[in-house]
């Protein structure tokens, strides 16, 4: 097991070295000038060239790579090109609240998804399992930012049972917090939810037919020891590999949504980065998305490896 | 071997119902249709048939997985049909199974020890370490090893994947073991093993097997007696060397004849023969008559309207066949004489 740990550290260096050459390269395959976003159409030929030259600009691509890295690594991302705040400060005040938004949608996508597939998995072709895949098409089709405003209109509008827009800190007051976060998760995890729900009625479903479990259950094992212990762990092992892809869709979902709440996450700072061309800020944001996206990809494969023996390195 | 049955079936009916797309209504599949059947403790009985002939599905409701429609299956004087699927747990300890495909059998997600020591966790309450060692014992008995432990199903072959679900059977001594082709998925160079295997630790526990499988020589082999079905009915039953050396249902003879001889002359002649029997195609379930009618090359006008019953066979056991029956008349002529 440690082995297993190990070996996926060890992957994660060069991975990560291609992603930061990437994402520094922005700077260089923008067709935009730094310098001319900066001062714009103001600023004589020579107050561009000084600029230029304290941004370090004239320098050999390779050297300003090292010299970033360098810097990104003791965690300094630079300043925003606009209002010289620094892109640490500015992500690191966004991150926790897109990372509850992603987290309580997760924990909505797994518990809703693995609950339904199981149940529809336990009487294939019934009228549970009937419903269970026609609440997953639909759950499938909906789009996020519209299932946001249909449940700001009920939830929030009519019942008054949520606030319709913004975000409490968990710091602040844990009980608004969840009251706020809980509108806009439902949003985002009902896809995966309906995503996760169809791979573990189906992983299900070929798992109860295993002839283990018929020796299970004629060994006498109680109903509850034969799903969860022998079925559900089986069943749990493709569920794994798409459960990691929709945690990162998630991330990607998070960014949508907090546009249709108003929350300030990284999807508000992104998409203001995306418009002024602030490279720097999105530089960062893209790190720390990667870096996400990373660390759900290693919890994966260790909780992979943990689930299958086959996956284990001998 | 003692003469008190430790297993005994009577009358079984085992009914799927296939439900229509709506989940409404839908038609009835009968898999097992009225089997009777008796294991004496320590005896082997071979239950012998074509796929979909329910062999599996009786062995299934054995086991207490499928439910009995009807009849009744006595196990040591309980009734198990009555309790559908929820047997008593000492009554399970005493029933143990092998199935057919050892890549499937074996939960691979367990290393050997939890595979071998999970019924001793359910119906004992021996510690960690005495499951532990039990599991050494039982591997020995399988003639697997005490480093085999920590090791999970995929690292092992498809003979040594049955010796674990074997010694997983064996942990609990039950009584009586159903063997559901416990062969046939496997090499024909580790088949004999496994027999051997099997049959080396039914005479050192006394247990009773109920072997299925559709080789009637591997069947006569390890058997004492030998059960045959057909669409759901058992046709003949008798003792093993009896039914393999002169078989009484033409069903039976069919099967025997299926298996290949090694002298091609022979196996030309009786090839021949075999054209010469009529309709063998036709495999529909009769609804009325015997099942076989439509196969048999000896049919007669009365298999068209009657079920055949049991009828006694030379040299022990029944048969479902009315050929047998002229015998029966006879004697039951003679009485009504002698009564006269």
């Amino acid at each position: 097991m440690f082995r297993l740990i190990f070996q996926r550290l060890l992957a994660l260096v060069p991975l990560l070295f291609i992603v930061s050459v990437l994402t520094f390269s922005f700077t260089s395959l923008l067709p935009s000038d730094p310098v001319d976003l900066i001062l714009g159409d103001t600023g004589t030929d020579e107050q561009h060239e000084m600029l230029r030259e304290r941004m370090g600009l004239n320098e050999p691509i390779y050297l300003r790579y090292l010299q970033w890295l360098g810097r990104a690594v003791q965690g300094d991302l630079g300043n925003s090109f606009f209002n010289s705040v620094s892109v640490m400060d500015a992500v690191m005040q966004r991150l926790p609240v897109t990372l509850s938004l992603t987290a309580i949608s997760a924990l909505i996508a797994i518990v809703v998804g693995i609950s339904a597939g199981v149940v529809a998995a336990l009487r294939p072709r019934s009228w549970v399992d009937r419903l269970a895949t026609l609440g997953a098409t639909f759950g499938q089709a909906i789009p996020n930012f519209w299932f946001g405003l249909i449940l700001v209109a009920i939830f929030a509008v009519n019942l008054r049972w949520f606030p319709a827009t913004g975000f409490t800190p968990i710091t602040n007051a844990p009980w608004e917090w969840l009251r706020s976060s809980i509108l806009p998760s439902i949003a985002l995890g009902t896809a995966s939810s309906a995503a996760i729900a169809r791979q573990v009625r189906s992983a299900m479903v070929g798992v109860l037919q295993q002839d283990y479990i018929r020796a299970a259950r004629a060994q006498g094992l109680s109903a509850r020891r034969v799903l969860f212990k022998h079925a559900l762990t089986n069943a749990m092992v493709p569920v794994v590999a798409v459960l990691s892809f929709q945690i990162t869709v998630l991330l990607g979902g998070a960014l949508i949504v907090e546009q249709v709440f108003a929350i300030n996450g990284l999807g508000t700072l992104a998409i203001a980065a995306v418009r002024q061309q602030d490279i720097p800020m999105l530089q960062g944001l893209v790190l720390v998305m990667v870096g996400l996206v990373v660390i759900v990809q290693l919890a994966t494969d260790i909780i992979y490896g943990l689930l299958n023996p086959k996956a284990r390195p001998t | 071997m003692s003469d008190s049955p430790l297993l005994q079936i009577a009358d079984l009916w085992v009914t799927y119902r296939q439900r229509s797309l709506l989940g409404l209504g839908g038609t009835s599949f009968h898999a097992v249709k009225g089997a009777n059947l008796t294991i004496r403790s320590g005896e082997t009985l071979g239950l012998v048939g074509e796929s979909g002939s329910g062999k599996s599905s009786l062995a299934n409701t054995v086991l207490g997985l499928v439910p009995a429609s009807s009849g009744c299956i006595k196990f040591d004087n309980v009734d198990l049909a009555s309790l559908g699927s929820r047997y008593p747990l000492p009554v399970r300890k005493q029933i143990q199974a092998v199935f057919q495909d050892p890549y499937s059998s074996l939960n691979p997600s367990m290393t050997v020890e939890d595979i071998v020591t999970e019924p001793l966790r359910v119906h004992t309450r021996m510690s960690k370490v005495e499951r532990r060692a039990r599991a050494i014992e039982l591997l020995r008995l399988v003639s697997l090893q005490e480093e085999h432990l920590n090791r999970h199903p995929h690292q092992f072959s498809g003979g040594q994947r049955q010796r674990i679900a074997i010694a997983s059977a064996l942990a609990l001594q039950p009584k009586l073991i159903v063997l559901d082709e416990p062969v046939s998925a496997l090499d024909v160079s580790t088949r004999n093993q496994i027999i051997n295997l099997l049959y080396e630790r039914r005479d050192q526990f006394g247990i009773a097997y109920l072997l299925i499988a559709h080789d009637l020589a591997l069947v006569h082999h390890i058997s004492d007696r030998i059960a045959v079905m057909y669409l759901g009915h058992i046709v003949e039953e008798g003792p093993s060397d009896r039914v393999y050396k002169s078989p009484a249902h033409p069903y039976t003879r069919a099967l025997l004849d299926a298996v290949p001889l090694l002298d091609p002359a022979r196996q030309r002649a009786r090839r021949a023969q075999r054209k010469l029997s009529p309709a063998q195609e036709t495999q529909r379930v009769a609804e009325t008559g015997c099942p076989y009618k439509n196969r048999c090359p000896l049919v007669m006008p009365r298999c068209q309207t009657e079920t055949p019953p049991a009828y006694p066979v030379d040299g022990g056991g029944v048969a479902n066949c009315f050929l047998y029956a002229s015998d029966q008349v006879r004697q039951s002529e003679q009485r009504e004489r002698k009564a006269l």
